[in-house]
């Protein structure tokens, strides 16, 4: 099976700025996957680049085996974006809209119960005859993933879609794009909200400064870099020597201390006992993909 | 075809859906002109034997109106669209460079042949040119919209914002269109501007285009063709160059 995605060796500059280094990555057909990264990392240009609205200055991309640039009609057919600005076209109403970018991907009449089925899947079914210039933040957010999902594309590329939009809209956003990633659509998401990736995406790939830092499942990520965090409170508030090299951080009496596994815990609360500070407070705290995220733009 | 097709029916309906402001107003203009230099004129100035000066000046208010409406359609859905963002609606389809051409130039020069239908439907209450040679007349019509079309588009893709899009259509578009003899007749000019007049395409459209009411004219009617149709030709390439290298859309 042909790869939903596939970029090879791509570098982008931006005059002087080297703002892609060499990037490889290949996205399977059908999976939910997060491409995470700080500010300015590159994921929005990647994503440019994969839409066709930059070319890169040397490597490949593809999408269902079209390259982007000289197979760019099929390569675009296939892929749907939500672009990360709220931008929209003020004459026209929510449906004209939809029928209208669905046309240009070449798709006619037989296309309009899709349209309404995305509509109806996005709430929008009762905002389809509204000027889009009347419309909230949130449905204007709402009507731009339907217009990427117009012309129903195999591959689903939405850049911070969820920037802004409140915790209901959200969840059933969410509903909706897990929908259509059962029914065999391909998601590459990008976003701030790490829970987000680490609930919905099964492969997460990282950028830093242009490079790809860690690219594994979700699952893997989580058990390599992060370690699980042990809050401890001491009376009298000092920390052993032996256990120093596991401080994470200290604020006050309280001290935070890096665990590789659970059954550490054991060894730290007996090197507490023998030097004799008593533990008045102790939490366990799980490792989340943030904290993958925050070790790997430390590095 | 589908999306070639889709595209010109969305670029019709945006200047349709604001046909006041598109539509109504040019003809509105036009109107006011007609009457201002019809009544100051009409008994002084003879351009053609035996024809009104206000019937002289028809035609040539009609093309001007068809010049600057085709330009101001392709010139504002782009800027506009660029300024707006929505431009990436567009660059995400797989719409061709010269599909995005075909229908940002149609829908000009369909809302050219609207504003000049309307003009000349207000204007005839006033004074009805003959109709010599139809054919010619809106052949010049169409190309004289067509090329007004092609430089809207490369307008609309040079400039970055309203600002340059104003200037280009203040400083090139404007003095371009009243030096061009709607007014009057160029023989009527001291022998250099004669001279400078010679050098403006509009001057040629809008001869030809007179030649098409009365069968007279400044120049030959297949010269002032050669110059529109060269006109054209040279500004569709160029529009056609910057689509295709993906000038100011594409980084």
């Amino acid at each position: 099976m042909l790869p939903a995605i596939q970029i090879e060796q791509v570098h982008k500059y931006f005059g002087k700025l080297h703002a892609l280094r060499g990037i490889d990555l290949t996205i399977e057909q059908g999976e939910f996957f997060a491409l995470l990264g700080p500010n300015g990392a590159g994921k929005s240009t990647l994503i440019n680049l994969l839409a066709g609205l930059l070319r890169p200055t040397s490597g490949k991309l593809s999408v269902l085996g079209h390259d982007v640039v000289s197979d760019y009609r099929a390569a675009r057919k296939a892929l749907g974006v939500v672009p990360q600005e709220l931008v929209f076209d003020p004459f026209f109403n929510v449906r004209e809209m939809l029928r209208f970018q669905a046309g240009y991907f070449g798709c006619g009449k037989e296309n309009h119960p899709w349209i309404d089925e995305v509509l109806e899947g996005l709430g929008l079914a009762d905002k389809a005859g509204t000027n889009m210039r009347a419309l909230s933040g949130g449905m204007k957010r709402r009507a731009l993933i339907a217009q990427a999902l117009a012309h129903k594309p195999q591959v689903l590329v939405l850049d911070e879609p969820t920037a802004g939009v409140d915790v209901e809209l959200r969840q059933m956003l969410w509903e909706f794009i897990k929908r259509l990633n059962r029914e065999g659509t391909t998601i590459i998401l990008t976003t701030h909200y790490l829970e987000e990736a680490e609930t919905l995406c099964s492969r997460v790939g990282m950028l830093k400064q242009g490079e790809l830092v860690a690219l594994d499942s979700t699952r893997n990520l989580l058990e390599r870099y992060s370690r699980k965090s042990l809050r401890l409170r001491l009376d009298p508030p000092s920390l052993p020597a032996e256990l120093q090299p596991l401080l994470r951080s200290q604020e006050n009496d309280v001290y935070t201390l890096a665990l590789q596994e659970t059954a550490a815990l054991e060894g730290v609360l007996a090197k507490l006992r023998t030097a004799g500070v008593r533990v008045e407070d102790l939490q366990l705290v799980e490792a989340d993909l943030e904290d993958v995220f925050v070790e790997l733009v430390r590095q | 075809m589908i999306g070639l097709w889709t595209l010109l029916k969305k670029e019709i309906l945006r200047f349709w859906k604001v046909s006041f402001q598109t539509i109504a107003a040019p003809v509105i203009t036009a109107l006011l002109y007609l009457l201002i230099f019809s009544h100051v004129l009409e008994e002084r100035v003879q351009v053609y034997p035996g024809i009104s000066y206000t019937a002289f000046l028809i035609p040539g208010l009609v093309m001007m109106s068809m010049l600057q409406n085709s330009f101001a359609n392709s010139s504002s859905s782009l800027i506009q669209s660029k300024v707006m963002g929505n431009i990436v609606f567009l660059l995400l389809t797989p719409l061709s460079y010269w599909e995005f051409f075909i229908a940002f130039l149609v829908a000009a020069v369909i809302r050219g042949l609207v504003v000049g239908l309307g003009v000349y439907l207000v204007s005839i209450f006033y004074a009805l040119p003959p109709l010599h040679h139809p054919l010619i007349m809106l052949l010049f019509a169409i190309s004289g919209c067509a090329m007004m079309g092609a430089m809207g588009i490369i307008a609309g893709i040079w400039a970055d914002k309203f600002d340059q899009m104003a200037a280009f259509q203040n400083f090139i578009i404007m003095p371009l269109s009243f030096l061009s003899g709607v007014f009057y007749s160029i023989h009527s000019l001291p022998p250099f501007w004669q001279q400078v007049s010679h050098l403006n395409p509009f001057f040629y459209v809008i001869d030809g285009f007179r030649y098409g009411f009365f069968g007279l004219s400044d120049v030959s009617p297949w010269l002032s063709l050669a110059v529109v149709a060269t006109s054209f030709c040279v500004l569709s390439w160029v529009t056609l160059i910057m689509l295709r290298s993906g000038y100011k859309l594409r980084g």
